[in-house]
């Protein structure tokens, strides 16, 4: 068996929360302050994994069950995810349906999770992250789908590696609206700036965070650290989309990869500095338009 | 490849008019979608009419790009109404119903592939959204603005039908089409003033109350 694919799935597990310090990193130097140190997640998960839980009476086990299945969702997805350039651990035809549900899983776990503490608060958060995925998902399935088309594959492993420099000169506008598609999707799924604010704890506006204001202890630790993987397993999506090159060379195209990663976290960095966040009210409207670009580029292909 | 890319930005810039809430934003990117287009007769002729293409694209240029947005932008400053574009259908759902349109002018494209002189399946999606992108605003926005708006996206899009199926209309007929535009353009925008100044709005959907 080979070895390889294991190996990268180990570090994206190691690096994934090193992404989010470098997009509070860059946020922090573009506002002229130095910000917390780069591995500021690490020493959080360490810390809470350390704490112990404490459970309202009103909760059941889907409560304590939320945080467990989310994050071995995500880590499901993780397995279907190519690592830049090489394939993931675990390929088959149609995993991309896969990867899509896994991601679907994670969230409705999380849902129901908000929803089992009785807050009509977290409800109200559940209420908005179900009804912009369910305008996200249907953007991220059509971009796949055209990318299907392009590289005549149905397995991530082969769909992403496979997008060349030629695909980019053939194909070229129904590639950069995908990726125009995905950059707006992964904001919004993880519940970036111009979605949402990681930052704020601002009850009207909040969709992500106030689902999991009730959750403490370990059981933060892990939707922390799932939101972590999440973040990177659709940023490398978008990165091995966005970089035609392959050298065939196992550290060649990871060292490729990680710098495509390191890039856009610091776009995302540059991305939170530079927009405010959206009223609530246009966030479809933005969502919506990801999808007509999702829906323009499939049928670019198609024709 | 070229000619690709200009289509799919002329279908963007539909689409964009289509979620866009502003009416100063919105002439904007008429008038982008204008200059754009202007570049369209370099791509598509023949060889041999270089004089012609040039002299076509600076006047398309001069009209769509230059004069319709100063004219437009006039209008909206003496109407001094609220900016906004008081849509009958909301901003999601016409995108919504964008992306229905955008399918239906490829599947349209798709039946009439080959009538032309070597033109592509998206050289005609992008003409016929263009026509149906502005129907729609002429009908689902209340601004007597965006009328004028929804007719030049309309406009737009026979031009680049015209230019991409038949490949060499007698310039007469262009320059012609271009003249009745302009007068168009001209009288709506007086038009407009006059309705402006009689009622303290340009909303279209009041006119009906008129009596004689």
């Amino acid at each position: 068996m080979n070895a390889i694919p294991w190996i990268h799935m180990v570090v994206a597990l190691v690096l994934a929360p090193l992404l989010l310090g470098v997009i509070n990193r860059t946020k922090a130097r573009v506002a002229g302050r130095d910000g917390a140190p780069l591995l500021q997640l690490y020493f959080d998960l360490w810390k809470l994994l350390r704490k112990g839980a404490v459970y309202s009476r009103t909760t059941t086990w889907v409560f304590r069950a939320g945080p467990l299945i989310g994050l071995a969702a995500v880590l499901g997805a993780l397995l279907l995810t190519p690592f830049g350039k090489s394939a993931a651990p675990l390929r088959f035809d149609g995993d991309l349906i896969l990867f899509a549900y896994w991601l679907g899983l994670m969230r409705f776990v999380t849902v129901l999770a908000a929803l089992d503490t009785g807050s009509s608060f977290e409800g109200m958060g559940a209420s908005r992250e179900v009804f912009f995925s369910a305008l996200a998902e249907p953007a991220f399935l059509l971009g796949l789908l055209g990318l299907a088309r392009v590289t005549d594959a149905i397995s991530l492993s082969t769909i992403l590696p496979g997008v060349t420099a030629a695909n980019w000169l053939s194909a070229g506008p129904a590639l950069a609206l995908i990726a125009a598609a995905w950059l707006v999707i992964l904001l919004a799924e993880n519940a970036r700036i111009p979605v949402d604010d990681p930052n704020t704890h601002l009850e009207l506006t909040m969709i992500h965070e106030v689902m999991v204001l009730d959750h403490g202890g370990p059981d933060l630790g892990l939707i922390l650290y799932g939101a972590a993987l999440k973040l990177w397993v659709m940023g490398a999506l978008l990165v091995s989309l966005l970089t035609p090159v392959r050298y065939g060379v196992v550290w060649q195209d990871a060292l490729v990869f990680l710098g495509g990663m390191l890039i856009l976290a610091v776009g995302i960095g540059l991305i939170e500095s530079a927009m405010a966040r959206l009223r609530l009210t246009r966030v479809p409207q933005l969502l919506m338009g990801a999808l007509a670009l999702a829906a323009l580029a499939l049928m670019l292909t198609m024709k | 490849m070229g000619l690709d890319t200009l289509f799919v930005f002329l279908v963007l810039t539909s689409l964009i008019l289509l979620g866009s809430s502003l009416l100063s934003s919105s002439i904007r990117v008429v008038a982008l979608q204008g200059a754009v287009l202007s570049f369209l007769p370099f791509l598509v002729m023949e060889p041999g009419w270089a004089g012609r293409a040039v002299f076509l694209a600076a006047l398309t240029m001069a009209l769509k790009g230059i004069v319709f947005p100063t004219l437009l932008n006039r209008s909206l400053r003496e109407a001094n109404v609220r900016r906004e574009m008081a849509p009958l259908v909301g901003y999601s759902l016409s995108l919504a119903l964008g992306i229905a349109l955008l399918i239906l002018a490829f599947w349209l494209a798709g039946r009439l592939h080959g009538i032309g002189v070597g033109l592509s399946t998206l050289s005609l999606a992008a003409a016929f959204f263009m026509m149906f992108t502005g129907l729609f605003l002429i009908i689902a926005r209340r601004k007597a603005l965006t009328q004028v708006l929804g007719f030049l996206v309309l406009e737009n899009g026979i031009y680049s039908f015209g230019l991409t199926v038949v490949g060499h209309i007698h310039w007469l007929v262009e320059l012609g089409v271009l003249l009745d535009v302009f007068v168009a353009v001209f009288i709506m925008g007086i038009a407009i003033d006059h309705i402006s100044r009689e009622f303290d709005h340009i909303n279209v959907d009041q006119l009906d109350q008129l009596k004689g």
